[in-house]
């Protein structure tokens, strides 16, 4: 078993898999965030039913955690471990010429897509884990729409997270599909998955965006 | 009998391969593993060997110049493999193959090898197929056969145009488990520089390894050459850069005698030469006759035009053309055997007709197929009245359907497109018939010392078929050689390890050092490419695709001048503990200029045409071959005697008692 | 025409190497790559200096021994073709061009523009065969019937030449595309697919072993291969690894 997990393969299936259950991640989080715009009220029952339910707060947000730690994790072993196959590197390498710019540098859309977790972690995350454990204050499933449309406010916080999200769609247009290739997905059908892929590589952060802009542009007038 | 005994077995032909397998000595798999084998080369025939030998229970170690045993050049054969399977029910069977071989090559080869050859064929398919080689299918999930070489039956399998690729990947394959079984050592990067001989057995060989320059001794109880022909002694053929004659030279000067070296062949549709730069020619399937018309321009002044660029040969009216193959030979036309395109190309050539800019290339055009073909696919089509464009434009799909990878490397290489313009092509050497002088056993004349595969004279006479020389290798290293030489070992298995710290093998180590620091000494101008060049160009020029007394003396005079000349004058830079291609080299030229001699000596001293030996002297008023079976129906096998010039001929009889002795037409 | 070269040279395994520039005047377009690189050599040894090393043999495209990196694209700028079938005419009077080895952990140099690529060798020897006996097969060729689509497929991955190009490409130096070339050839194979599972995984092994980086599915390999073998191979290998491994 641990040569399974030093072998190349197991570990591109641990990116791919990991990789994978983020995308499915980020479809939920896009539908009950696509609510915020439609409907405040759905928005705030299930804000309020993920931040209170045991199953999503107690199994769900850890694996979740958990995944994203070892995406990460995982990404930079295999970044630091590909860097050093090269060994002396080349006077002049036209990368260029031979594979997209998106797929030769997802570490970096990938470090952009982190920072921008960290930021997102403390606009939502900390917020919410303070409010609920360290100030202890009570539920209030009506709290959750002002909450956020109050964060897009400053116009610099809307712009980091529209850039961001440009940075995940570039990881998402060579990611989706990339981890279905580590799967050995590849036959027939896959320049037609591949159009899928990277619809959702464009649709989805777009939808986020929007969101975010829509927000700043929409603040709640006291 | 004399100094050469064939060691046919007795008995009907059909028989003896079998009862003398019965009856062979046996090696028992115990005694097997305290016996080594060194194969030099690791191409189809020596890549085999070494799979087999090691199977059976022997340690081999082989040793190839190549950077993995999977480069040799039997990787760059196209066409296919020939084999009596008679998968498509057209009357094929071991004795058809066996004929059309000893037919093709002119009479010239051994009966009773040739036989053994074509029963062992369908052997040949049975296994690559087990190990993997994905040769082509029909829609049925059988394999699939084409036709090739002007015969009448379709015996060849094949895998893409890559079969040499496939066949040797397979061979590697099968050494590569022997290799992780710890059976074979496999040395690459090595070359064999001399063959150690023991009590007048070959007992070792003496290598350099080409990284770091160190001479190695290494001993076994037999040695195997497989090593290749020795093609690119005319400088320019479509061998590989590396191929050499040194392994076989070497032993030749050991003891082995070197049979038929003039048998050389000459292949008609290679890329020509497009100048003094040029390093290699490449070839161009021999399929692509099956539907070009081979011409030049009647007239000279056409000829001329054309080569100063004033003329376009599709601005050539037909009348003004001369399709001289259809005009020669009307039965078979364009689809003559290789030897006979080839002479009859450098012939208009030399009368002034040739069309590129040395005036050495000759047209095939594929006009009048892309027109049959789109006029065919117009009717078929539902088009009952095409205009001629639309004609073209539906041949020319058919055409790339058929050859497209082939105009796409014809395009690469000249920058013009084969559809709009005819090709060019001329004749190049292809391979080489002769080789060393072995017995039924593939046994040189030195005791434990064999041959196999293209390095060995066997079974192709004075003309190879397409689609043979694939067949050769691996029936040697497949089915023959692993077999045979346990007749030999068997005598060796008390004999134990042979020790390289002997005085056989100081000796030879001391000489290969000793050559190496003498062509090194030799602080000349001239590289070791201007040598090769030159002989080359004699080679070409005067033992070519046609020969005559004269020429020959003059060669033989130029070679030795130029040897000479090569050894005081020959600039080798770098150091001999080194990675050194220069040295690597050199040591290959100084070898071909002394072969070279030995070959036009050869090619003289056969009076009569033959196969791929030509010579002006001997043709009919017609200007074909005429072959002279009273007085040349042998193997002419030299024994080393210390110069080229000195060296001595022995004679094999060819008996011929299963196939009728005739004269080949094609007219 | 007049062409500037920008050449790696290195005295050994052990040396340190440096770019050389060269200038050749003498340039004619129809000379492939390669004959260039002998025209400098030929002036190199007119000059009693030691010439540029670099690996060649068949000089048709088919062996696999030329590994030239050219202006930062393994085999040059031109697709589907080895080095020595690139030609001058690909560029053009003042051009500079930077010649330089394939370069991976794997694929140490040997001298100047040579690499040892023996890590291949020993990538096929852990289990790039089929285990049947050389000598004496009785099963007849016809006995297995292939289909022909699954025979075209083995033969396309087959046509692999080893050059290499792969792993130089790839921003990972990953062997990938290689290893799964063979992989899938067998594995497609009904002979093959007895020991498939063992072979995948001891391939793989002593690829991992070799120090060749990881895929990351960048397809700089599949657009870099002269003869086009496709990522289709390594998503089979990926498959037939993951199963194999699951099924222990």
């Amino acid at each position: 078993m641990s040569g399974l997990i030093k072998s190349s393969i197991a570990r591109k299936a641990v990116m791919a898999l990991s990789g994978l259950f983020l995308v499915i991640f980020l479809v939920l989080h896009v539908t009950i965030n696509l609510a915020s715009v439609i409907s405040p009220e759905f928005f705030n029952e299930a804000s309020h039913f993920m931040g209170y339910n045991p199953l999503v707060q107690f199994v769900m947000q850890p694996i979740l955690i958990a995944g994203v730690i070892v995406h990460f994790v995982m990404g930079f072993v295999l970044e630091l471990q590909n860097k050093a196959a090269r060994g002396i590197g080349y006077v002049k390498y036209k990368g260029g010429a031979n594979a997209p710019w998106v797929s030769r540098n997802m570490i970096y859309s990938g470090l952009v897509i982190l920072a921008f977790l960290g930021l997102h972690f403390y606009d939502f995350w900390i917020h919410e884990m303070a409010y609920k454990y360290v100030e202890a204050k009570p539920e209030d499933s009506t709290r959750y729409y002002a909450e956020t449309v109050e964060k897009f406010v400053p116009f610099w916080r809307t712009i980091i997270y529209v850039v961001s999200f440009l940075l995940l769609s570039l990881h998402l247009w060579h990611g989706f599909a990339s981890s279905l290739q580590s799967m050995g997905v590849n036959n027939k059908y896959t320049p037609a998955i591949k159009s899928f892929t990277k619809l959702f590589a464009v649709v989805v952060p777009l939808a986020f965006a929007f969101i975010a802009i829509y927000h700043h542009l929409n603040p709640i007038t006291h | 009998m004399g100094v050469l005994d064939s060691k046919i077995p007795s008995g009907p032909l059909a028989e003896k391969w079998a009862k003398h397998k019965n009856e062979i000595d046996l090696v028992n798999p115990a005694n097997k593993r305290n016996i080594d084998v060194i194969v030099v080369g690791t191409g189809l025939a020596g890549g085999s060997a070494s799979a087999t030998l090691a199977e059976l229970g022997y340690n081999v170690k082989t040793f190839c110049y190549q950077d993995s045993p999977r480069r040799a050049h039997s990787i760059a054969a196209q066409g296919g493999v020939n084999a009596a399977k008679n998968y498509q029910g057209d009357g094929d069977s071991v004795y058809r193959l066996f004929y059309d071989t000893v037919k093709g090559g002119d009479y010239r080869s051994r009966e009773a090898n040739v036989y053994r050859l074509a029963e062992v064929s369908s052997n040949i398919i049975d296994q690559c197929v087990a190990q993997g080689v994905p040769f082509a299918r029909e829609y049925g999930g059988l394999l699939d056969n084409r036709s090739f070489g002007g015969v009448l039956v379709s015996r060849t399998f094949y895998a893409k145009g890559q079969t040499g690729q496939q066949l040797l990947l397979g061979a590697y394959a099968a050494m590569n488990r022997q290799i992780q079984r710890g059976k074979i050592k496999s040395y690459t990067r090595h070359e064999m520089l001399d063959l150690v001989l023991v009590d007048g057995k070959a007992r070792g060989i003496i290598a350099r390894d080409l990284v770091t320059g160190e001479i190695e001794r290494h001993a076994a109880h037999a040695v195997v050459l497989a090593s290749g022909g020795y093609g690119n002694l005319f400088f320019l053929s479509t061998y590989c850069m590396g191929a050499n004659v040194m392994a076989a030279w070497r032993a030749h000067k050991k003891g082995a005698f070197f049979a038929n070296p003039c048998f050389t062949q000459i292949h008609p549709t290679c890329i020509p030469v497009s100048g003094d730069h040029q390093s290699k020619l490449t070839l161009m399937s021999e399929s692509l006759r099956n539907d070009g018309r081979i011409w030049v321009p009647k007239r000279l002044e056409d000829a001329q035009a054309i080569r100063e660029g004033k003329l376009k040969p599709t601005q050539l009216k037909e009348e003004d053309r001369d399709y001289y193959l259809e005009r020669r030979y009307p039965a078979f036309g364009n689809l003559v055997p290789r030897d006979v395109a080839s002479r009859a190309a450098k012939e208009r050539c030399d009368a002034g007709h040739g069309v590129n800019k040395t005036g050495e290339a000759v047209y095939l055009d594929f006009e009048a197929a892309i027109m049959r073909y789109g006029k065919e696919k117009a009717y078929t089509s539902g088009i009952k009245d095409p205009d001629k464009e639309t004609m073209r434009k539906l041949g020319k799909e058919i055409v790339a359907a058929k050859y497209g990878n082939l105009f796409q490397m014809y395009e690469k290489i000249v920058d013009e497109n084969p559809y709009e313009t005819p090709m060019m092509i001329y004749p190049a050497v292809h391979y080489t018939m002769g080789g060393l002088w072995v017995d039924y056993n593939l046994q040189t004349t030195i005791p434990g010392c064999y041959a196999a595969g293209e390095a060995n004279f066997s079974d192709h006479g004075a003309n190879r078929l397409g689609a043979s020389a694939l067949m050769q290798g691996l029936a040697d290293g497949y089915f023959v050689l692993p077999y045979t030489i346990g007749d030999y070992l068997s005598d060796d298995i008390r004999t134990g390890p042979i020790s390289t710290d002997t005085p056989e093998f100081d000796a030879a180590e001391e000489a290969v050092k000793d050559r190496i620091t003498k062509l090194m000494s030799a602080k000349g101008e001239n590289s070791v490419d201007y040598y090769h060049k030159k002989l080359g160009k004699i080679m070409w020029n005067k033992c070519g695709m046609s020969r005559n007394e004269k020429e020959l003396k003059e060669a033989i005079t130029e070679i030795a001048e130029l040897r000479k000349d090569f050894w005081e004058n020959v600039k080798v830079p770098g150091k001999p503990d080194d990675k050194n291609q220069e040295l690597e080299k050199a040591g290959r030229v100084a070898d071909f200029l002394e072969l070279g001699e030995l070959f036009a000596k050869d090619a003289l001293q056969r009076n009569e045409s033959c196969g791929g030996h030509f010579r002006e002297e001997y043709q009919t008023p017609e200007g074909e071959a005429l072959r002279d079976d009273k007085n040349f129906k042998y193997v002419a096998a030299w024994e080393y005697m210390g110069d080229p010039k000195d060296a001595k001929l022995h004679k094999e009889d060819l008996v011929y008692e299963n196939i009728k002795v005739k004269t080949r037409s094609y007219k | 025409m007049k062409i500037y070269l920008k050449i790696w040279r290195q005295k050994d395994a052990s040396s340190k190497g440096k770019i050389v520039d060269y200038t050749l005047d003498q340039v004619e377009s129809d000379m492939s790559f390669l004959e260039m690189l002998d025209v400098l050599n030929e002036d190199l040894v007119a000059k009693g200096e030691e010439p540029v090393e670099f690996d060649h043999d068949c000089r048709e495209g088919i062996c696999g021994t030329c590994s030239l990196m050219i202006n930062g694209q393994p085999h040059g700028p031109d697709r589907l073709i080895t080095v020595c079938q690139l030609h001058m005419r690909s560029f053009n009077d003042g051009d500079t061009i930077v010649i330089e080895p394939f370069r991976a952990k794997a694929f140490p140099v040997i001298k100047d523009l040579i690499v040892d690529r023996s890590a291949f060798d020993r990538i096929q020897q852990a289990g790039g065969y089929i285990s049947v006996n050389t000598s004496g097969n009785p099963v007849d060729a016809n006995a297995i019937p292939i289909e022909k689509h699954i025979a075209d497929k083995a033969m396309d991955a087959a046509t692999c030449i080893g050059c290499g190009a792969c792993v130089a490409a790839c921003k990972n130096a990953s062997a990938m595309l290689f290893t799964s070339a063979k992989v899938s050839q067998f594995a497609l194979l009904p002979q093959g697919k007895v020991e498939a599972a063992e072979r995948v995984e001891n391939m793989v092994r002593q690829m991992d072993l070799e120090g060749f980086g990881n895929c990351t599915n960048t397809g700089a390999c599949e657009v870099e291969c002269p003869k086009g073998i496709s990522l289709e191979n390594i998503a089979r290998m990926n498959r037939e690894y993951l199963s194999a491994a699951v099924k222990g």
